[in-house]
């Protein structure tokens, strides 16, 4: 029963986004120049590090093939999260008007349904732009690959897309309570983006600790790219410690599916 | 076997108020232990002031509400727990928001609808047909949402909220804002689903003549009870509004004396009586006629609102 229902949920997904592809598609003008303007907002942001390094050559022991591969991945992983589950923190405001109702009487999950809602092609832009640096980048880097590396890059920029993912979920399901809250997540969300794509031990231990064992978005990409690069990790923690951060990807699943399934219970409950 | 099973049903609410720095907690009961059986292909008209519970029954008959107590069946189901289950063989209508995707237009809200509730695509195409024609959306089906007038956004929700031919159909006051055109059409059009596709209706509203022209049965609830649950003929006579009778006479007299009829208003030759809905208006008139010089005159029935008043201030 659970099982053909997880089944169904890739199905019912890309039919709902489907659905807005088609009606974003309605203007191709429209979708061009704002996925182009999308793009090269997102590559402002590289071209800044770039600008950096014309007069250092070494930032909080990185260079800027390694400033870049660190760069690509947190972009990538909130790239690929804020396509797919962004819209969720639409929430809040659903609730507020009543809207959400509309979701609990349609024979396909709700989250479905919030994730889902408007979803926006043009955010492809952001995912399209960091791979592009990440083909710089490892065009550059001297790296000595090896299997186990490789398999990590890939592997931690899913599990990395499903942290941030994970945190627009739950960010959403805290709107169940407070429906103005949607600020709060973004901050850790796109702030957290913006955190991960430099090295996170320059903010200092505190902060270190705080992305590491609270929210723990240095597993995004900060640990596995040190892995990969062979560097070792701060707080004295193992530098194997970026082989983690799948399974805090699917904790963050856990929980977050937890905190949604609540958030609905509540609504459910009070009506409000 | 009843198609919608309600017994003992309870929800509660927990309001908070905040006077000063005091704040209270007190329990609302907005559905209070309410028990009743609707029966396939059924049109029930659910009736009552605002803060009724009319909305917060529906809420739970459709599972988005979890009752607080007793226990619900609808199409041998419990709505809560077989939330999405149920989904598919139940139609919502919130007269006062839309279900559809208010950035779409309605044609695309219609093809999302047949994906999503995984609809034959012959019979998708045959049910949309019908409810274009019937509903005349014909020019709206390029037409975002949004852009939709009350109405016609009215007409585009009735006929999503039908597409997958569902057994039951809750309208949660369809007719408010309409003009009286739009309500007759949508009236007429109710019926007809009904009679054709033997769907059982349950519609709030506050307009009666949406009761009058499509129920046959009405229920009428009040702070969470149920206060008449009958046809609309049992509600008017279970009620002794009076009817009235006018008279109008040769001259201005003094109010009347008639038998079992009271007078209430005298204006000049024209008086205005009352008399029980029991008895019969022939033996008045002949009273009137016998004694006093009888020019002209109408009766009148109760009209409905004036038995609902009365059943809310009896109740």
């Amino acid at each position: 029963m659970v099982r053909s229902r997880l089944l169904r949920v890739p199905a019912q997904y890309w039919m709902l986004i489907t659905m807005w592809i088609r009606s974003s598609m309605a203007y191709p003008l429209s979708f061009v120049l704002m996925l182009f303007g999308s793009m090269v907002l997102t590559l402002m942001d590289f071209l800044a590090i770039v600008l950096m390094f014309s007069h250092i050559s070494s930032f909080g022991g990185f260079s800027l093939s390694e400033m870049a591969l660190l760069y690509a991945t947190a972009s990538m992983t909130l790239g690929i999260a804020d396509l797919f589950t962004g819209s969720i923190e639409r929430v809040g405001e659903r609730i507020r008007t009543g809207a959400f109702d509309a979701y609990l009487i349609r024979p396909v999950p709700s989250f479905l349904q919030a994730a889902a809602d408007g979803f926006a092609l043009r955010r492809i832009g952001r995912p399209v732009q960091a791979a592009i640096v990440l083909v710089f980048a490892l065009g550059r880097l001297h790296v000595d690959w090896t299997v186990a590396r490789g398999i990590m890059l890939v592997v931690s920029m899913i599990a990395g897309a499903v942290i941030f993912g994970a945190i627009f979920v739950l960010g959403a399901a805290f709107q169940f309570v407070s429906t103005d809250s949607a600020e709060l997540s973004n901050s850790f969300t796109y702030g957290g983006q913006a955190m991960t794509q430099y090295p996170l031990a320059i903010f200092g231990q505190q902060i270190v600790r705080a992305v590491t064992f609270v929210v723990p978005i240095a597993f995004v990409n900060y640990y596995p790219v040190l892995y990969v690069l062979g560097k070792p990790a701060p707080l004295g923690l193992p530098s194997w410690i970026g082989l983690l951060s799948p399974l805090v990807a699917v904790l963050m699943v856990v929980l977050a599916s937890l905190a949604w399934r609540g958030g609905l219970r509540r609504y459910r409950s009070t009506g409000s | 076997m009843p198609v919608i099973e309600l017994e003992d049903v309870s929800r509660a609410f927990t309001v908070t108020s905040r006077s000063g720095l005091r704040r209270t907690r007190r329990e609302v009961r907005a559905v209070d232990g309410m028990s009743f059986t609707v029966e396939p292909g059924e049109v029930m008209g659910y009736i009552g002031p605002n803060g009724a519970g009319k909305s917060t029954t529906i809420k739970m008959l459709t599972g988005i509400l979890v009752p607080s107590g007793g226990s619900i069946r609808v199409a041998g189901v419990d709505p809560s727990r077989h939330r999405l289950k149920l989904a598919r063989r139940i139609g919502v209508v919130f007269g006062q928001r839309t279900t559809l995707w208010w950035d779409l237009p309605l044609k695309d809200s219609f093809a999302v609808l047949q994906k999503m509730y995984g609809v034959p695509l012959a019979r998708h195409r045959e049910n949309l047909a019908t409810f274009v024609e019937l509903l005349d959306l014909g020019d709206l089906l390029d037409v975002p949402v949004r852009q939709l007038s009350l109405g016609q956004r009215m007409r585009g929700d009735i006929a999503a909220a039908l597409l997958h031919d569902p057994e039951i159909v809750y309208l949660d006051e369809p007719t408010i804002g309409l003009d009286v055109i739009s309500k007759a059409r949508l009236r007429e059009f109710l019926a007809q689903v009904n009679a054709e596709r033997r769907t059982t209706i349950i519609l709030t509203t506050h307009d009666l003549d949406d009761i009058e022209a499509l129920c046959t049965r009405v229920m009428v609830i009040d702070h969470g009870h149920q206060i008449f649950d009958g046809t609309l003929d049992g509600l008017k006579s279970s009620q002794s509004a009076p009817r009235t009778l006018v008279v109008d006479l040769a001259a201005s007299l003094p109010p009347i004396e008639v038998t079992g009829a009271t007078v209430v208003k005298v204006n000049g030759p024209r008086q205005h009586l009352t008399f029980p809905t029991s008895t019969s208006a022939a033996p008045l008139l002949a009273e009137i006629a016998a004694n006093y010089p009888l020019v002209d005159l109408s009766v009148s029935e109760p009209t409905i609102e004036s038995v609902i008043t009365q059943l809310y201030n009896s109740a």
